[in-house]
């Protein structure tokens, strides 16, 4: 039923993005886009790293490439990244938003255009209110959305400011947000 | 109406998205279709969130008939966002893998497609004017949009910008100081007439309007990641028609001409900082 994953974090991501992607089995059915708040530089080494570690591979999304299941995708730094209706990526260099490119709102408001009811959100540790309103646009267009309690984030602004703009679907603590999205991601 | 009427009606919001593209290039020959759409349709519904229109239908209507309107909305839909020496580590390798090869040439001609407000020409233009090249050359500077063509012209920037154009080119290997380029004057700094005297700005559409001239050199740097795939292609070939045998072609870093029509037409300078060459059929 559902046909992608978002996921949205800044500071505090590294640590939970390393205990939720390498759960992801080979097959796994869904794609995992992902916007990390990394600064404006490389992310080279991360992704290599979180390469080591996962079983669907990582890497930074490229323009005009197309959204596919068995991958866990990364804008790239200093890059916005949006997902077009034809399931594609495209990037722009546009302004920053919420002081920050790559945006996660810019991110889940286009996937929520792409997908619609067929998205999963999901807005985890973070110091800023980036990805709050593109989580409220996935609520409104049908999609699931899931925060992480601010309560046991390293950095809980961004789950707080998602909170404040949506009432989630799903809120759950960070050990436990893996099982869920393989179980909606599983689900008929 | 605006976001929320439509994210009920996401298929309508697509029709007349579509019928607002065809409005604009019949009325006006500028040319979207072919640019990615997610970009656009934000543009747009943000431009309905600020004004008094509640329908894209509406927009058309506005812009149809009124070129200012049309003129501002231009605004909405280019992405003129740049910096002086962004990815230092292009210009380090420009330096070390272009330079040599100029420095070969009595006179040669530069194409910067796409350089919105100018601050990639003048840092280009410093970086030449460092390695003695800048009087062999001439420089041609071309946008779509005549606004930031008339900032380009000025060459003057905001002084708040300079500490991280200072940083990007101590970075790409600059031989001085930034400062040694411009004129400090309250909030801006304007740039050397010198750094300008080769440098010709124009009007010139890359999806309308045929090959501009003949070059050595072209830049295009974040310009094709806003055109689907097609438009991409279609590009990428007038910018191959458009550099004689062996000459160069520099991309975004995001940018390549993998996977386009033109792949085979090019050797690889440097893969990472998407420099090209064109080969000698
Ligand atoms: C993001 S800026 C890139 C500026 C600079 N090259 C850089 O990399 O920093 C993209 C520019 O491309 C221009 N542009 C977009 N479509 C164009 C077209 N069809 N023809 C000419 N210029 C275009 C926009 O007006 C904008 O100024």
């Amino acid at each position: 039923m559902y046909k992608a994953i978002v996921i949205g974090t800044s500071y505090g991501g590294i640590e939970a993005l390393r205990l939720i992607l390498p759960q992801f089995e080979e097959n796994f059915p869904l794609p995992v886009i992902v916007v990390l708040h990394i600064g404006e530089h490389s992310n080279d080494l991360f992704i290599r790293h979180l390469n080591n570690m996962c079983k669907l591979a990582v890497k930074e999304a490229d323009s005009n490439e197309p959204v596919l299941p068995g991958y866990i995708y990364f804008a790239p730094p200093n890059y916005h990244l949006q997902v077009e209706d034809d399931f594609t990526f495209s990037l722009s260099t546009d302004v920053k938003l919420n002081f920050s490119r790559p945006s996660i709102d810019i991110l889940f408001e286009s996937a929520a255009w792409a997908y619609k009811n067929t998205l999963i959100g999901t807005i985890l540790t973070g110091a800023n209110s980036d990805g709050a309103n593109g989580l409220k646009i996935i609520k409104e267009m049908g999609g699931k959305t899931i925060v992480q309690n601010p309560c046991h984030a390293i950095a809980s602004a961004m789950p707080k400011a998602a909170l404040k703009a949506v009432m989630p679907d799903i809120r759950l603590n960070i050990e436990e947000i893996a099982g869920k999205l393989i179980e909606l991601a599983y689900s008929k | 109406m605006g976001g929320s009427y439509y994210e009920s009606n996401a298929d309508l919001l697509n029709i007349e998205l579509q019928l607002l593209l065809d409005a604009i290039f019949l009325r006006y020959g500028y040319d979207f279709r072919d640019y990615s759409k997610a970009h656009i349709k934000r543009r747009i519904l943000h431009r309905l969130s600020i004004s008094q229109l509640s329908t894209v239908t509406e927009l058309q209507d506005r812009i149809l008939r009124s070129r200012e309107f049309f003129i501002d909305f231009l605004d909405d839909l280019s992405i003129n966002v740049t910096e002086m020496f962004r990815d230092p580590e292009f210009y380090k390798s420009f330096r070390e893998n272009i330079i040599p090869k100029l420095k070969t040439y009595t006179f040669f001609k530069i194409w910067h497609a796409g350089c919105a407000t100018g601050e990639e020409v003048y840092s280009l233009a410093i970086l030449l004017q460092e390695e003695g090249l800048l009087d062999r050359c001439q420089v041609y500077a071309t946008d779509f949009n005549r606004k930031v063509l008339e900032i380009a012209k000025e060459g003057v920037y905001q002084k708040a910008d300079i500490e991280q154009y200072e940083r990007n080119y101590q970075l790409s290997g600059g031989k001085k100081k930034l400062a040694d380029y411009y004129q400090s004057m309250y909030g801006s700094v304007m740039l050397n007439k010198e750094l300008s005297n080769r440098i010709v700005f124009a009007d010139h559409n890359l999806v309308t309007d045929s090959v501009f001239a003949e070059v050595n050199l072209i830049l295009c740097r974040n310009v094709l990641i806003y055109f689907e795939k097609k438009l991409q292609d279609n590009v990428m070939y007038l910018l191959y028609q458009s550099l004689v045998p062996s000459g160069i072609l520099c991309l975004g870093t995001k940018e390549s001409i993998k996977f386009t029509r033109v792949e085979k037409l090019f050797d690889i300078v440097d893969e990472k900082q998407k420099i090209y060459k064109k080969k000698i059929v």
